[in-house]
């Protein structure tokens, strides 16, 4: 029983990470219709970035409020200067400059930082509580995500610019007829969207260790969510990055087939699975394109 | 009087399909003008350049500055609201957050809660329905809430792209009777794209006919109206 509720915790912990990962990659999903491949590179290297202040010996504190200021205006510079020139271009070039984004980035932050793997210190120290059922750092991941995931819905749902953003991810059309800047939507999309995978990087680092390829199975994890919830929703994405850490973790625990090596496949097999029987995810919706 | 929309040689092109010819055509400070013509002549496209949506040249001046230029975010800042063929509804968001987005350029919110009172009260049925997701409203409802919208801006032109189509006739007799007011009360002017040619003559002081890109005729909408020959030929009824 207390290794289902400890597994339950840790897929739930997890779970927030991919939810957030989940969430990053379906709001620029909706916004230009492409899935970003380089988005978990993007994270690891704003985990870099974080990690370097951190050496430079910056207290914790601030690490995390300038790494997140720091990744958006990358994301908007990554839109702006490499996206938006795409335009509408096919879907096999903006494949290709995904790949080419996921290349750079991780090269580059290896041959800034080098391939060793690092450890990461967590913001919210060592220890657990209630007789060693939950770590300091899973309580502070839960809470963080958490907290994210509501600021993110209250801006979407009660704010203006969130209004804009929604309808222009909807309609970029009618959008411009009502005088939203689509495009300027379009890059504070991207800005948030590594502002989040960021977050999402810091508090996932402590636990699978620093390296440029650290994000690549996160990722995974991510897109699995995503597709399970619906790329269409991003409140079915927050959902499924949950319910994949979850059956992750009591999937690697109870069938010893899986075990821990065997964990990764499963992203893969609920990507496939759910393509499958429900390819508009649980709650996605489908799309009419009219020609 | 004096124009507050005035366009000469307007020339606009899909690609390398050249769709409009050279159009001249205006539209008075708080007057109606309508252009006319059957599927294909060039209407919607029309519309579509005047708002920067596709490429064109000639001179559009809005109130005297030239908008031939600008983009579409620009130019719906400076006033023209476009009602778009198809509505152009957020599905996915409700009828209240579509009105939000129609005054998304202004800043008081005192102002837009007074215009969405106001917008409430031309067309009821928004009320009803405010909360509901746009993409359920019926086609006559999201008709009047494209409209609605487009009011949210307040805006000193509207360009509406067949606001009659795919509507039962007492819903259009309904609208344009909105309409009608809307152009008294506030002194909105309008530019009403329209095959209905009947019901839009009545409602409109001045009249465009548009023939595979070009304007073959024009004048007021009752010397188009009392011309049977020209009923005949373009407007078909």
């Amino acid at each position: 029983m207390e290794l289902l509720a400890q597994q339950l915790i840790t897929g739930i912990a997890t779970g927030g990470i991919y939810a957030c990962m989940a969430l990053a990659v379906v709001m620029i999903y909706q916004a230009i219709h492409h899935l970003n491949f380089a988005q978990g590179e993007m994270a690891m290297f704003s985990t870099f970035v974080a990690w370097q202040m951190l050496a430079w010996g910056v207290p914790y504190w601030l690490v995390i409020p300038l790494t997140v200021a720091l990744s958006f205006v990358g994301g908007v510079a990554i839109e702006r200067l490499i996206i938006r020139p795409l335009g509408d271009a096919p879907v096999l070039s903006h494949i290709v400059v995904f790949i080419g984004l996921f290349a750079i980035i991780n090269s580059l932050a290896g041959f800034i930082w080098d391939f060793t793997i690092k450890p990461f210190p967590s913001p919210f120290g060592e220890g657990s509580q209630f007789e060693g059922l939950i770590s300091n750092h899973q309580i502070g991941m839960i809470a963080v995500t958490m907290s994210v995931l509501v600021m993110l819905f209250l801006f979407f749902q009660y704010t203006r610019v969130g209004l804009a953003m929604r309808a222009a991810a909807e309609n970029p059309a009618s959008a411009r007829l009502v005088g939203i800047r689509v495009g300027w939507m379009i890059a504070l999309g991207w800005g948030m969207a590594a502002a989040i995978g960021a977050i999402a990087g810091i508090l996932i680092a402590p636990i699978v260790f620093l390296e440029p390829n650290m994000m690549l199975s996160i990722l995974l994890y991510g897109f699995a969510g995503a597709v399970l919830g619906g790329l269409t929703s991003p409140t079915g994405a927050v959902f499924g990055g949950f319910m994949v850490g979850i059956i992750e973790n009591i999937a690697g625990t109870y069938i010893p087939e899986i075990g821990g090596e065997l964990k990764l496949p499963i992203a893969l097999f609920l990507i496939v699975t759910v393509l499958v029987f429900k390819p508009t995810g649980l709650f996605g919706r489908t799309v009419v394109q009219r020609v | 009087m004096s124009m507050l929309l005035e366009v000469t040689g307007l020339h606009a092109s899909y690609g390398d399909f050249r769709v409009l010819h050279g159009l001249d055509f205006s539209v008075e400070k708080g007057g109606i003008s309508t252009l006319l013509g059957a599927n294909g002549a060039g209407k919607t496209t029309t519309l579509r350049a005047l708002c920067g949506m596709i490429k064109r040249s000639g001179t559009i001046r809005f109130d005297g500055n030239d908008i031939g230029g600008k983009a579409t975010e620009d130019i719906v800042r400076m006033g023209v609201a476009h009602v778009p063929e198809g509505r152009g509804t957020f599905t996915g968001l409700t009828t209240e957050e579509n009105l939000q987005c129609g005054a998304m350029t202004r800043r008081s919110r005192a102002e837009i809660a007074r215009d969405m009172e106001q917008a409430y009260h031309w067309f009821p049925r928004l009320r009803e329905r405010r909360h509901q997701q746009a993409g359920t409203l019926s086609g006559g409802e999201q008709q009047m809430l494209a409209i609605a919208r487009a009011l949210m801006l307040r805006p000193r032109l509207m360009l509406l792209d067949e606001p009659s189509f795919g509507l039962a006739p007492l819903i259009v007799q309904e609208m344009f009777s909105i309409l009608r007011k809307v152009n008294q009360e506030e002194q909105v002017s309008m530019l009403i794209v329209e095959q209905n040619a009947g019901v839009v003559l009545e409602l409109a002081d001045t009249a465009f006919v548009l023939e595979t890109g070009d304007i073959v005729m024009s004048g007021t909408a009752a010397e188009i109206r009392d011309k049977e020959t020209i009923r005949a030929a373009y407007l078909g009824y």
